[in-house]
């Protein structure tokens, strides 16, 4: 498998991640204060950009890199665990103002303490794996 | 070069964020950076305890470079692209984290008091980014994704569970920022 093209992919993700500051503490805490558009305006264009493609990808029965038809599964259907998981997420996100894919980004730009929180997220992962079976969903 | 340096538009970093959720999609994966906990986690042979990790983790390589590649990312910005007239924040906003004792940005990403090296110095901010660890971890993971896997593939794809999800992130992080936030600085 080339993962060549998936560390490029990750590379140009983390920079503009970075760069619109999405990334950023203060910026999650400004959103959440309704202070600024910004983070909207970043996840709507991002969402209808991500719409107007998967319309098309859909439409046109593209092929993926490898040939194969293009599938994108559905979401498992569901209620309780989409509002409760969301809502616990919510807390996390607003609390350390990153998610996990940020939470990479910003050890590798050299925040240490993040470390933290990606460890906290590996324990709330394995917690979450304990608990699956007990949980509504 | 200020064109780099300077924060990118809104409407540029959406559309570019949007086309990379494309790109995976054309490599026939999905764009998810929550899964990476899973991996990460099934990595240390906790599977034979917990079936929930007991996945074929190396299928899922290919997210773990996209997530290295965008740790490189993150420094290459940090670095070499940036500027002291990033993160400029709403001057409401400054005001009101200086009550908190949580310093102007001047250029930088995050606080350096939440996310600096002294951080490690305070037993109250160990304790708060371990637990926000927590609630991102098991929360993106009960949830079945995170802001990546359900606000930006989810809603593109028109998934009702992912707006649940994503209604969900939101009410979340308002009863953080407005109600716990101030008891806690």
């Amino acid at each position: 498998m080339n993962l060549l093209k998936y560390i490029f992919t990750g590379f140009f993700f983390g920079i503009v991640l970075t760069k619109c500051e999405a990334v950023s503490w203060y910026r999650i805490y400004e959103m959440f204060q309704f202070q600024s558009f910004h983070m909207y305006g970043i996840i709507g264009v991002a969402v209808v950009t991500g719409v107007i493609g998967i319309q098309v990808i859909k439409r046109k029965k593209m092929k993926d890199i490898d040939g194969l038809p293009i599938e994108i599964l559905d979401k498992e259907k569901g209620s309780i665990r989409y509002w409760i998981g969301g809502l616990i997420f919510g807390l996390g996100w607003a609390l350390v103002g990153a998610c996990p894919g940020p939470i990479f980004i910003l050890i590798g730009a050299g925040f240490m303490s993040v470390g933290l929180i990606l460890i906290g997220a590996l324990i709330g992962t394995f917690l979450y794996g304990v608990l699956k079976d007990k949980l509504p969903h | 070069m200020e064109i780099i340096t300077h924060t990118w538009h809104w409407s540029v970093s959406g559309f570019l964020i949007g086309m990379v959720m494309l790109l995976l999609i054309y490599f026939g994966k999905t764009f998810g950076m929550s899964s990476n906990l899973r991996s990460l986690c099934a990595m240390t042979g906790v599977g034979r305890y917990v079936p929930f990790f007991n996945w074929d983790w190396k299928s899922q390589r290919w997210n773990l470079a996209v997530v290295f590649g965008a740790m490189v990312g993150g420094f290459v910005a940090v670095h070499f692209l940036s500027d002291s007239s990033n993160v400029a924040i709403n001057p409401d906003t400054i005001t009101q984290l200086s009550v908190f004792g949580i310093e102007a940005p001047n250029g930088n990403i995050a606080p350096r008091s939440m996310f600096g090296a002294e951080a490690f110095q305070s037993p109250k901010m160990i304790f708060i980014l371990l637990t926000g660890g927590i609630l991102i971890g098991f929360g993106s993971r009960y949830a079945g994704g995170c802001t990546s896997g359900h606000a930006i593939s989810g809603l593109s794809n028109l998934q009702l569970p992912s707006l649940k999800a994503v209604i969900g992130f939101f009410v979340g992080g308002l009863i953080m920022a407005h109600f716990i936030f101030p008891l806690l600085f």
